[in-house]
C-alpha cells in the first residue's frame, strides 16, 4: 500500500538500526519517551525493541487517552448509557475499559443498555437523524486528533438543530500532560541525568497530534526543559528514523523540535481543525487524569455556543468519588515510572480478559501491549 | 493515539465529503478540513482528513533513506 | 390438514412452533426438498446408516453469525462447511450430516428457503448426505432470526493419525491460502462501519483438499481450520498441546490486499480474523515441499504456502518474525477483535 509498505522497507530498517547502534556510544545511555500510545502499540507490534542497541530505551508516556479517562467518568458514561431513551455511541476502544466495581459499557450493553460501537461521531449524528425519538449521546474522548471529529458533528448538529443529539466530552491536550510528565519531580528534565536513572532525556513525538497542533506547541519542552523531542510517524522506517535524530541531538547536547513526520505535518498543524476547536470548545479550568490527578488546562469541554448538544449539561451528569482497583498501578505505568512487567498483578490477575485498569484494556497501554506482543521482547533473539 | 492511514480520494461528494480507497476498501470520509482533491492522499481518523499527504516532502524522505542504505553499504562495506 | 405455505409472502409464525404438524410441515415443504437423500426420505424417528470400515469421526457446531447472509456465502452453508471441515481436518472422510434449526417468528419463509437451497447446494458439494433434520420456532426476541446446529458424521482409515499433539521440532507450517477472508469481509460488511469493498468469505468445504493430500500418502501430523480465533489462535493451541513452539514468517503468510486494508484501517489484525475455508497443515520439514505442491495443484490450495516452521522451545507458543528481523509474540485472541482510534 502506498505510504505504507515504503516505511516498512526492510534494507532501510536495518540501515537505521545500524547506524543508530554506531552512534548511540554515550555511557549514560538514552532514555527516549515515545509520548504518544499509538507510537508505543507500534514499537510492540513491529518487535523494535529488542532491536534497538542495548543503549536506548523506550519509556512510555501517557498519550493514550482511554488510558488516562479517570473511573468517575467512565461510570459516568455508564450512567448515561443505562438511561431508558439513550443509544450511547462510544469508539470500540472504550467498551471494555472497566469503571467502578469493573462495570464497562459492554457490560452495560449485556445488562440491556442500549451502547453502540460506532467509527465516526458523524455516524453518532446519523443515528440521532435515524431514531428521532431516542437520544443519541456520544462518548468523545481522544486527544487533538480526535477533537476536530467530534467539533464537525457538533457543527452539523447546530446546522440541523439536532433535538436529540449530545456529546459527552472528554477531550484532553497533549502539551499539558507532557509539561506533567516532564515537571514530575522524578522525571527531571535536566540533561545530566538523575541519579537514579529516571530522567527523559528526548521525546518522540506524536504524530497525528501534530498533523493538528503543529510543531510549535512543543516548542517549551526545548527552551523550558532543554530535551529534543522528534515529531515521528506511525511505521517502523519513521520510529527509527527519530531514535537516530534524537540520539544525535543529544550527543551534540542539542534541543531542538524536529519534524520527523514533514509528509503528514506541518509546522503550523491543520489551521483549520485548529479554528474549528478555537469554535467548539473552551478550556476546563482544570481535568482529572489517571496518574496525573487534577492538571490545569489540560481538556475541553463544548462552548456555551454548542451548549445545547453537551450531555453533562442536559443529562445533569455528576461525578462520585471514584477509585482504581485496589492493586490497580496504571498510575504509576502511566507516568513512566513502572514498567508493566514490574506491576505484581501484571499478566496474573490483570490480564485483557480480566482487565484491573484502562492500560490493560487499552490496545495501546502500555500493558496491554506487553502483554499480546512483548511479554517475552527482552532477553530473546 | 492515533490510529488514521494514508487512502486516496477517489470521488468528491457535496457538504465536503468524499470516497477514499485503501486496497480496494473504500469510505466516505468528510474532507472539510483539508484542501484536497480526487488523486490526493489524505490521513483518514475516525471518518475525517486530518491532513493531506505532501507526497514531494515523502520522496524526499524516502529519497534521504535511500542515501543513507548506501552510505552504510559504502562504508563498512557490511550487507545490509 | 393444512394449506400449502405461502414461500413468496408468508413467513413463520409461532403456531408452527406448537410442535406436531406445523414444525413437520415446515420440515417437509422447506428443508426436505432441498435435502433430498434416500435416507432422509424415509423420515423416520432415526436414521439407520451402513458404516464403512474405519473409526468415526464426529463434530458439532452451533451457528449464530449475523448476518444471516453475507458476501460469499450464508449461515447455512456456513454450517455445512464448517462441520465438513472439522471432521476433515481429523484425516477423515465427511459423510453425513444431522441439522437442526431454531428459528425466531417472524421470519419469511422466503429466507429460510434460500437457506435450505444454499445447504443443499453446500452438502452436495460436500458429497454428504443430510440424514437427520429438525426445527423448532421461539416467540420473536427469544433468538436472532436462526441458529443452526449441525454435526457431521465421518470415517477416518486406521492407517490415518492426524492430531493436535502431532507437532515436532522441525516440521513446517503450511496455509492452503489467504487468510482472514472471512473474518475480514463479516468485519467490513458491519453496518455500522460504513465500508464499501468487494471482500468476500473464503466459506467452502475442504474436503476435496484433503483427501488429495491423504492420498500423496505424506504423513500429515496436524491439521487445523483456523476459524473462530483465527490463523493466531489455531497455531497457539497446536504447540501448546503438542509441547512446542511455532515460529511464521510474515512475509510468506498469503494476505488479501483488501483484507490488508480493512485491517489497516481498524486497526485489526489479519492473524486473529476467523477463516471459514482454510487449513493449516503441520508436517516433516523434508516432505513440506511435496506436500506444498499437492496442495497447490489442487484448485481450493492454489495459493498454498509454507510459512514457518516448529521449532523445539515452548516457553512461547507462537512468534511471529517481521521482514526485518524483529519478531514478536503472537497470543491467543482474548474476546473479539474491536475496532479502535488509537
Amino acid at each position: 500500500m502506498k505510504f505504507i509498505d515504503e516505511y516498512r522497507d526492510s534494507e532501510v530498517i536495518r540501515s537505521l538500526l545500524s547506524q543508530i547502534g554506531e552512534e548511540a556510544v554515550r555511557e549514560e545511555g538514552y532514555r527516549l519517551m515515545e509520548f504518544c500510545g499509538g507510537h508505543t502499540h507500534a514499537f510492540y507490534r513491529y518487535g523494535l525493541l529488542p532491536l534497538l542497541p542495548e543503549r536506548v530505551t523506550m519509556v512510555h508516556g501517557p498519550g493514550c487517552p482511554v488510558c488516562v479517562l479517570p473511573i468517575s467518568r467512565i461510570d459516568a458514561a455508564v450512567a448515561l448509557a443505562a438511561k431508558d431513551d439513550v443509544i450511547f455511541c462510544s469508539y470500540g476502544d472504550m467498551l471494555r475499559v472497566p469503571g467502578s466495581d469493573g462495570k464497562s459499557l459492554l457490560k452495560a450493553k449485556a445488562s440491556g443498555a442500549d451502547v453502540r460501537m460506532i467509527y465516526s461521531p458523524l455516524d453518532a449524528m446519523k443515528l440521532a437523524e435515524q431514531n428521532p425519538d431516542c437520544q443519541v449521546v456520544f462518548f468523545a474522548v481522544g486527544f487533538e486528533t480526535t477533537a476536530p471529529a467530534t467539533a464537525l458533528a457538533l457543527k452539523q448538529a447546530a446546522e440541523r438543530k439536532a433535538p436529540n443529539f449530545t456529546v459527552f466530552c472528554n477531550h484532553v491536550l497533549t502539551p499539558p500532560a507532557m509539561r506533567a510528565i516532564l515537571d514530575d519531580g522524578s522525571l527531571e528534565g535536566s540533561m545530566d541525568g538523575g541519579a537514579d536513572g529516571s530522567t527523559v532525556h528526548g521525546i518522540v513525538g506524536p504524530g497525528h497530534v501534530s498533523a493538528i497542533i503543529g510543531s510549535s506547541a512543543y516548542r517549551f519542552v526545548a527552551e523550558e526543559n532543554h530535551i529534543p523531542l522528534v515529531i515521528s510517524g506511525f511505521e517502523p522506517v519513521d520510529l527509527l528514523e527519530s531514535i537516530l535524530m534524537l540520539v544525535r541531538q543529544i550527543n551534540e547536547e542539542n534541543a531542538a523540535i524536529i519534524n520527523g513526520y514533514s509528509r503528514v505535518v506541518k509546522d503550523e498543524g491543520n489551521p483549520q481543525a485548529i479554528a474549528l476547536m478555537d469554535e467548539v470548545f473552551d478550556l476546563r479550568g482544570s481535568f482529572e487524569w489517571r496518574g496525573f490527578g487534577m492538571l490545569p488546562d489540560s481538556a475541553q469541554k463544548l462552548s456555551s455556543k454548542f451548549a445545547d448538544y453537551d450531555a453533562e449539561i442536559r443529562f445533569g451528569v455528576t461525578y462520585g468519588e471514584a477509585h482504581d482497583h485496589k492493586a490497580c498501578r496504571c498510575a504509576e505505568v502511566l507516568r513512566g515510572q513502572l514498567e508493566p512487567e514490574g506491576c505484581s498483578v501484571f499478566a496474573s490477575v490483570c490480564t485483557p480478559e480480566n482487565p484491573l485498569g484502562a492500560c490493560m484494556v487499552s490496545s495501546e497501554g502500555a500493558c496491554a501491549a506487553a502483554y499480546q506482543y512483548g511479554r517475552h521482547a527482552r532477553g530473546d533473539q | 493515539m492515533c490510529l488514521a492511514i494514508p487512502a486516496m480520494i477517489t470521488a468528491l461528494h457535496d457538504e465536503n465529503m468524499g470516497t477514499v480507497n485503501l486496497g480496494g476498501v473504500e469510505r466516505e470520509v468528510s474532507l472539510a478540513l483539508v484542501d484536497a482533491t480526487v488523486g490526493d492522499y489524505v490521513i483518514v481518523h475516525v471518518g475525517i482528513a486530518i491532513s493531506k499527504l505532501d507526497e514531494d516532502e515523502a520522496k524526499r524522505t524516502l529519497a534521504l533513506f535511500d542515501e543513507l542504505g548506501a552510505e552504510l553499504d559504502g562504508l563498512d562495506g557490511e550487507a545490509s | 390438514m393444512s394449506r400449502k405455505l405461502d414461500l413468496e409472502q408468508g413467513f413463520v409464525d409461532i403456531s408452527f412452533g406448537a410442535g406436531g404438524m406445523a414444525s413437520a410441515q415446515l420440515t417437509r415443504e422447506i428443508f426436505a426438498p432441498e435435502f433430498s437423500n434416500p435416507i432422509l426420505n424415509r423420515m423416520e424417528d432415526g436414521a439407520v446408516i451402513d458404516m464403512p470400515k474405519g473409526r468415526l469421526v464426529v463434530s458439532t457446531d452451533s451457528h449464530v453469525i449475523s448476518p444471516i447472509f453475507f458476501p460469499g456465502g450464508d449461515i447455512g452453508s456456513l454450517a455445512i462447511h464448517g462441520s465438513v471441515n472439522d471432521v476433515a481436518m481429523m484425516g477423515a472422510k465427511p459423510l453425513h450430516m444431522s441439522i437442526g434449526f431454531i428459528i425466531e417468528e417472524g421470519i419469511p419463509f422466503s429466507t429460510l428457503k434460500r437457506i435450505a437451497v444454499s445447504i443443499g447446494e453446500a452438502a452436495r458439494e460436500a458429497g454428504v448426505s443430510i440424514v437427520a433434520a429438525d426445527t423448532k420456532v421461539v416467540k420473536k426476541g427469544e433468538a436472532d432470526q436462526i441458529y443452526i446446529t449441525s454435526t457431521c458424521f465421518g470415517v477416518v482409515s486406521d492407517e490415518v493419525s492426524i492430531g493436535a499433539d502431532r507437532a515436532k521440532a522441525g516440521d513446517r507450517v503450511i496455509v492452503s491460502g489467504s487468510i482472514g477472508d472471512h473474518g475480514a469481509a463479516i468485519m467490513a460488511s458491519r453496518e455500522e462501519l460504513s465500508l464499501t469493498s468487494s471482500l468476500k468469505s473464503d466459506s467452502q468445504s475442504l474436503h476435496d483438499l484433503v483427501a488429495a493430500m491423504l492420498a500423496s500418502g505424506i504423513d500429515i501430523h496436524v491439521m487445523r481450520d483456523p476459524t473462530r480465533g483465527g490463523l493466531a489462535t489455531s497455531l497457539n493451541e497446536i504447540a501448546t498441546t503438542s509441547g512446542v513452539g511455532i515460529e511464521i514468517d510474515e512475509r510468506a503468510i498469503p494476505v488479501h490486499e483488501g483484507v490488508r486494508a480493512v485491517s489497516e484501517l481498524l486497526g485489526l489484525d489479519p492473524l486473529y480474523f476467523a477463516c471459514e475455508g482454510r487449513l493449516a497443515a503441520i508436517c516433516a520439514g523434508d516432505d513440506a515441499e511435496a506436500l506444498l505442491a499437492v496442495m497447490r495443484s489442487h484448485p481450493k490450495g492454489s495459493d498454498a504456502a509454507i510459512i514457518g516452521e516448529v521449532t523445539a522451545s515452548s516457553e512461547i507458543p507462537l512468534i511471529l518474525r517481521s521482514t526485518f528481523g524483529g519478531s514478536r509474540v503472537v497470543s491467543v485472541l482474548t474476546g473479539d477483535q474491536m475496532p479502535r482510534i488509537c
